[in-house]
């Protein structure tokens, strides 16, 4: 078994869903020859070919809009977008048109395909090279959304959801694509969507992550244990929409305190959405205020980045608060 | 522009008339017919208020020449003017009249504002509202098509306006790019709800667009049946061929408002409408055929009783159905129901109940 790192677990899935699947084909800005600017399809031009491998003009709408028409006719796309920053563009084909097809024609008329973008701060990429839109597509019906946090994970969760019946945006923490490495199976395995991870279990305050930032999380919680003594439970969504409710459900009931970390902007950003789900299911549970670690509510920010973005010390400061409200 | 049948009928262009099977020919006179008649229903069931928007399309029945030029295996992208394609592929005249009603027998399960529909069978695809964005669509299916080696092309049509839209750009540029197999059709009806073409764009005329996406442009009289045949035969089979898209304007005029909900005589003449009267599509085609003793003078009337007669009845049942279930509401948000729809239906049918 090979130790791979994120960026190599997505390439390793493209590749082994294209080699399964010819209906699998690959389309974005620099993804062919180059392999894509954080190299995710390296190779794969040269295992493949252009056609399945498609170079397409600078143009997100396009890249998005021309999916839709693949997957209509039953092919199965998987769109790069090269920053998240740079989908709005595509924003029209994504919630009018890949969110509602299956709605809007009775289920006559479906589009499952992948949109793969990576997303989030850390890098040093300023204002439109940082940002994480998730909030806004979980707003939209008919979208799923999957966010990795490891090797293993993004190996089966892209694989999942490139199979999946149903469109996915799969966000990329591409801060932690070479962070670490971990042990990939070559052999083929999903993670169902929809299947939340309890990745650290303890009994004092239930911490709600995802992505980069669930390394946040568990670096907080590790300190909470050896300097404050408090047990926290972390528990990675891995996919936002739809939402493991059940894996959440279990440990509120057992902590009772409730903390989420997100690094997009505060306002109606996911964690909000987390919070507002805890407090109108399980109120009577819950022993203190739910907290959200958050990203401030300013465009994303560049050399002060490190003092936007949620880190362990914030984190920490949340568990405390959480636990000696 | 190409033009084949002058305004009478009289044949101007002998080298380029096709040659199709009489009894063809009067399937086009009858399913152009049936589109017209569909109209002056859906026209008065709005005015009745029966049902709530109406979408006309008299003055492009020509558009039916398209589907008539391709094969049962391509695939339409339409806009909202387009039924004919549909009619003529065999669509259920059942099926449009209750999505008319958005009834519990619509396929569409109720969702959609009468005239925007499509239909799986027949590679009829279901159209959206937001302007332009099949245009991209129908480039990817092309582009699909070439992939899958199955000799099979994508027509896809748009309006005047959507000339203006990103996805028009979209769709033009990656389709050329990709040697998309798809056929772009610019039905240029000369208003976009009020705007006149020489607001939407500074071209002279919209068909020099081609140019600069490094494809084939042809003009066309968009009512006259022949061209748009020929013109849709030739642009399929050089994308068949693998040899890419091309762009199609047909030029036409939007007789009617809109919509239901438009009042055009704060926009344009009625001379100007009257004018263009003169020229639409299945008074020219009628006389064509009768000219060449393909049909008696009183065929189109008897065509028209038969659809009216058709409609009548199938408005009276559909009228007569009830709405979709609430259930399905929450249904084909995607393959399988999330549990929160599951709860979000739970409640909704609590307050049925009560
Ligand atoms: C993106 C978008 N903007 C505005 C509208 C409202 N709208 C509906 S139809 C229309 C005009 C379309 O004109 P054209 O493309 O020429 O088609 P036609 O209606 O003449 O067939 C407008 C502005 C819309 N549906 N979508
Ligand atoms: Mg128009």
């Amino acid at each position: 078994m090979a130790e791979l790192t994120i960026i190599e677990a997505v390439r390793l899935a493209l590749d082994q869903e294209m080699a399964r699947d010819e209906s699998v084909v690959l389309l974005g800005e620099d993804i062919g020859p180059d392999g894509g600017v954080f190299r995710a399809t390296q190779g794969l031009y040269e295992k493949y070919g252009g056609k399945r491998v498609l170079d397409t003009p600078l143009n997100e709408s396009g890249i998005i809009g021309f999916a839709v028409g693949m997957a209509l006719y039953g092919l199965r796309p998987v769109a790069e977008i090269q920053f998240a920053d740079f989908i709005w563009p595509a924003m029209d084909q994504i919630v009018s048109e890949v969110a509602k097809f299956r709605y809007r024609s009775g289920g006559m008329f479906t589009v499952p395909m992948v949109i793969r973008t990576p997303y989030g701060g850390g890098v040093k990429g300023a204002i439109y090279h940082s940002q994480s839109p998730e909030a806004y597509f979980a707003h939209t019906p008919g979208l799923k959304i999957v966010i990795p946090s490891s090797p293993y994970d993004t190996k089966g969760l892209l694989a999942a959801s490139i199979r999946d019946p149903d469109p996915v945006l799969f966000f990329e923490p591409k801060r932690i694509y070479r962070a670490f490495r971990e042990e990939v199976p070559e052999e083929d395995y999903t993670i169902p969507l929809g299947q939340a991870s309890v990745v650290r279990s303890g009994n004092d305050v239930t911490i709600l992550a995802y992505g980069a930032m669930l390394h946040v999380a568990m670096d907080a919680a590790e300190r909470a244990m050896e300097q404050h003594k408090i047990d926290c439970e972390v528990i990675d969504l891995r996919t936002l929409v739809p939402l493991d409710i059940e894996t959440i459900e279990a440990s509120v009931k057992k902590t009772g305190r409730v903390i989420s970390v997100t690094e997009s902007p505060k306002t109606a950003g996911f964690g909000a959405e987390l919070s507002a789900l805890v407090a109108e299911r399980w109120i009577e549970y819950i022993e203190s205020p739910i907290i959200r670690v958050t990203g401030y509510d300013t465009p994303f920010p560049f050399v002060l980045e490190h003092d936007y973005m949620p880190s362990a010390e914030k984190v920490l400061d949340g568990i405390i608060r959480s636990f000696n409200f | 522009m190409r033009q084949i049948i002058d305004i009478e009928g009289n044949v101007i262009s002998p080298d380029l008339l096709p040659k199709v099977a009489k009894k063809e020919l009067v399937k086009w006179l009858d399913i152009m017919i049936a589109v017209r008649v569909l109209d002056e229903k859906g026209m008065r069931l709005q005015r009745q208020g029966r049902i709530g928007f109406h979408i006309p399309t008299t003055g492009q029945e020509a558009h039916v020449g398209a589907a008539a030029a391709i094969k049962d295996k391509d695939w339409i992208f339409p806009a909202y003017r387009e039924h004919g394609l549909a009619i003529y592929r065999g669509i259920a005249l059942a099926d449009i009249v209750n999505h008319l009603f958005a009834n519990d027998l619509d396929p569409q399960k109720g969702r959609r504002l009468p005239g925007l529909f499509g239909d799986s069978r027949i590679r009829f695809i279901n159209p959206s509202a937001p302007i332009g964005t099949q245009i991209v669509q129908a480039a990817g299916a092309g582009y699909a098509a070439r992939y899958k080696k199955d000799g099979s092309v994508s027509i896809v049509f748009f309006g005047d306006g959507a000339t203006s839209s990103n996805d028009f750009h979209s769709g033009m540029n990656f389709g050329a790019v990709t040697k998309a197999a798809t056929v772009f059709i610019c039905q240029n009806n000369q208003w976009a709800i009020s705007v006149p073409l020489s607001k939407q764009t500074a071209t002279k005329q919209l068909v020099d667009k081609a140019t600069g996406y490094g494809m084939p442009g042809i003009q066309i009289d968009g009512n006259d049946i022949f061209a748009m045949f020929t013109a849709v035969r030739e642009a399929a089979q050089r994308a068949r061929k693998g040899n890419g898209p091309t762009f199609i304007e047909s030029v036409t005029y939007r007789l009617g408002p809109h919509t239901s909900s438009d009042d055009p005589s704060k926009y344009r003449s009625e001379n100007d409408v009257e004018l263009w009267r003169q020229k639409e599509p299945i008074g020219r085609f009628s006389k064509y055929l009768i000219n060449e003793g393909i049909i008696d003078k009183d065929e189109p009337q008897r065509i028209h009783s038969k659809y009216d007669q058709i409609f009548n009845e199938l408005i009276s049942e559909a009228d007569n159905r009830s709405t979709p279930p609430l259930e399905t509401m929450f249904e084909d948000v995607f393959e399988t129901m999330p549990w929160y729809l599951e709860e979000q239906l739970e409640e909704a049918l609590r307050f049925t109940k009560e």
